[in-house]
């Protein structure tokens, strides 16, 4: 808590020493437990549990991956990747904000288009991939109105979900204190909505950056997934096996990422131990 | 000059699963500024629908309250709402909270008069050294304090609290009596209070609105004389004794003829 100058700085102290060795055995078991992948990888292959020649060790894996970044493919393959994801998810945020909008606060729109919704949630983003590309091509806009739709379903259902259980009784206090209606919009409700918004964010990511990898896998010349179909193509297993674990890096930093922005935004709210 | 609050003939009949439930029935009373009214009653005997129609959350089926004479059709800043769930906004510190009514576009005031004001009414409930808390800091008694002080900033006549006291333990309740009534010694309001307690009210009140249910309507006006500042020692003087016995055995034939009934 940034603001603590009402406690005592004695508990204050010892709360933060308390914080701070908590926080570096959470490092300590995240590096243990990837050490312990390695470990697995390399020991399995030594074994011979695993066809070495089908799997590719740490070592040669890395190399690729020094490679690739000498002469600059990784970075081109990484940048368009990371564009489109951008792209998408901001367009697919921005709709499902005004939409869940819409929907939370007209009880007909909801109503009306509930159904609808649960029916386009359900069906997975690559199934739509082949009309796209019939529609757009196999250009950028099939991949980013694809990823747009990956982004805006749960984003939108988080959002009106959470517009229609928040508690009136903020809106009548307000409305007690004589705010007007433009007032209980942008100081009581958005307030609230904030940390439902950050949630919707953290979903959108994840499906969104799930559905490009397979959207690249099916048709791209760049991006991740681009290179791990090449790779695929010249039976090249050190650059497929870089491409797996950048994706799983990459949507753990993204995560971290929103995850820090939510534990700034929503330092308010009281929180499970 | 103020003219206090008059309820008019108010019904109130709600339209239900099981048919209609008439909530209030020919509800009259003038109330004069300054007053401490407290309802009391069996639950379903309305008192927190009579107090949400002051407040102008709902609107009565027939007749009219009138504040200051003007007719309520709806909530305002004219009468400040303490509610039993607090709803201190917990997106703000307390010193926020306080100032939330100030930074409204209906009672704006000048930068440096409404932090006089903030100030002010944050040192009355004793928050002083929590000003930067968020609630989510802060025990059930100090949230109240803040909606206390949130209501009180805004400088409505009248002070609608629903059960504010309810969720308390018996401690702080006792506390929290306490410092409403200082709280009023320096900044006089007419004031509506919902309990469920019979010793909280004849502390209190000027007078106790004992009110029946099925329908909810008005069973006994009983008035508390005893002069304020009252401090909690009164409560065993055998006048006060006397004065909650007899609001406690109306409020006991009520919950029988109830029980017998439901």
């Amino acid at each position: 808590m940034a603001n603590a100058s009402h406690r005592a700085p004695a508990a204050s102290l010892l709360y933060r020493r308390q914080r701070r060795r908590e926080r570096w055995e959470k490092t300590g078991y995240f590096m243990a437990s990837f050490g312990m992948l390695l470990v697995i990888w390399e020991t399995s292959r030594a074994l011979g549990i695993i066809n070495p020649l089908l799997f590719p060790s740490v070592g040669a894996v890395l190399e690729s991956c020094v490679a690739q970044l000498r002469d600059g493919s990784l970075q081109t393959h990484m940048y368009a990747s990371f564009m489109r994801v951008l792209v998408s998810f901001t367009i697919g945020i921005v709709l499902a904000v005004v939409c869940g909008f819409l929907i939370g606060w007209f009880r007909v729109v909801r109503m009306l288009l509930d159904p609808v919704i649960n029916f386009f949630r359900s069906l997975p983003p690559i199934a739509l991939i082949p009309l796209m590309i019939i529609f757009f091509g196999i250009g950028e806009t099939s991949k980013i109105v694809v990823l747009s739709y990956a982004a805006f379903f749960p984003a939108l259902v988080v959002i009106y979900q959470a517009l229609v259980s928040l508690e009136p009784i903020y809106i009548r206090a307000g409305k007690a204190l004589g705010a007007s209606n433009l007032e209980i919009f942008r100081r009581i409700i958005l307030p609230q909505l904030v940390p439902h918004i950050i949630t919707a964010c953290r979903v959108s990511l994840g499906v969104c950056w799930a559905t490009l990898v397979a959207a690249e896998l099916i048709a791209a010349q760049r991006g991740i997934g681009a290179m791990m179909v090449e790779a695929q193509n010249f039976f090249q297993m050190p650059p497929l096996v870089l491409g797996i674990l950048l994706i799983g890096a990459i949507s753990l930093v993204m995560d971290a990422i929103v995850r820090l922005i939510e534990r700034r935004a929503t330092a308010w709210q009281e929180k499970m131990p | 000059m103020d003219q206090g609050i008059r309820i008019d003939n108010v019904g109130m009949t709600y339209s239900g699963l099981s048919g209609q439930v008439e909530a209030l029935r020919a509800v009259s009373l003038a109330i004069t500024p300054g007053e401490f009214i407290c309802l009391v009653g069996p639950s379903g005997c309305g008192k927190t629908t009579l107090l949400n129609i002051i407040a102008g959350f709902l609107t009565p089926t027939c007749g009219a309250v009138e504040v200051n004479g003007r007719r309520v059709q709806g909530p305002g800043p004219d009468r400040g709402v303490v509610f039993q769930q607090y709803a201190v906004f917990p997106w703000l510190t307390v010193r926020e909270n306080v100032a939330f009514g100030l930074t409204l576009g209906a009672n704006r005031l000048p930068r440096a008069e409404a932090d006089a004001i903030v100030d002010h009414f944050i040192q009355l409930v004793g928050l002083g050294d929590f000003e930067h808390a968020y609630p989510k800091e802060l025990s059930g008694g100090m949230k109240q304090r803040v909606a206390i002080a949130r209501s009180y900033a805004v400088n409505p006549a009248v002070l609608l609290m629903d059960e504010p006291f309810g969720a308390l333990d018996a401690q702080t309740r006792q506390f929290m009596q306490e410092s409403l009534l200082q709280i009023l010694e320096q900044e006089r309001k007419t004031v509506v209070f919902v309990t469920h307690g019979v010793e909280e009210a004849t502390y209190l009140a000027s007078r106790v609105v004992v009110m029946a249910a099925r329908p909810g309507r008005i069973r006994e006006i009983i008035p508390v004389e005893i002069p304020y500042p009252r401090l909690a020692e009164i409560k065993t003087t055998p006048e006060f004794v006397r004065i909650r016995a007899r609001i406690d055995s109306v409020v006991r034939e009520e919950f029988r003829k109830q029980r017998d009934r439901g």
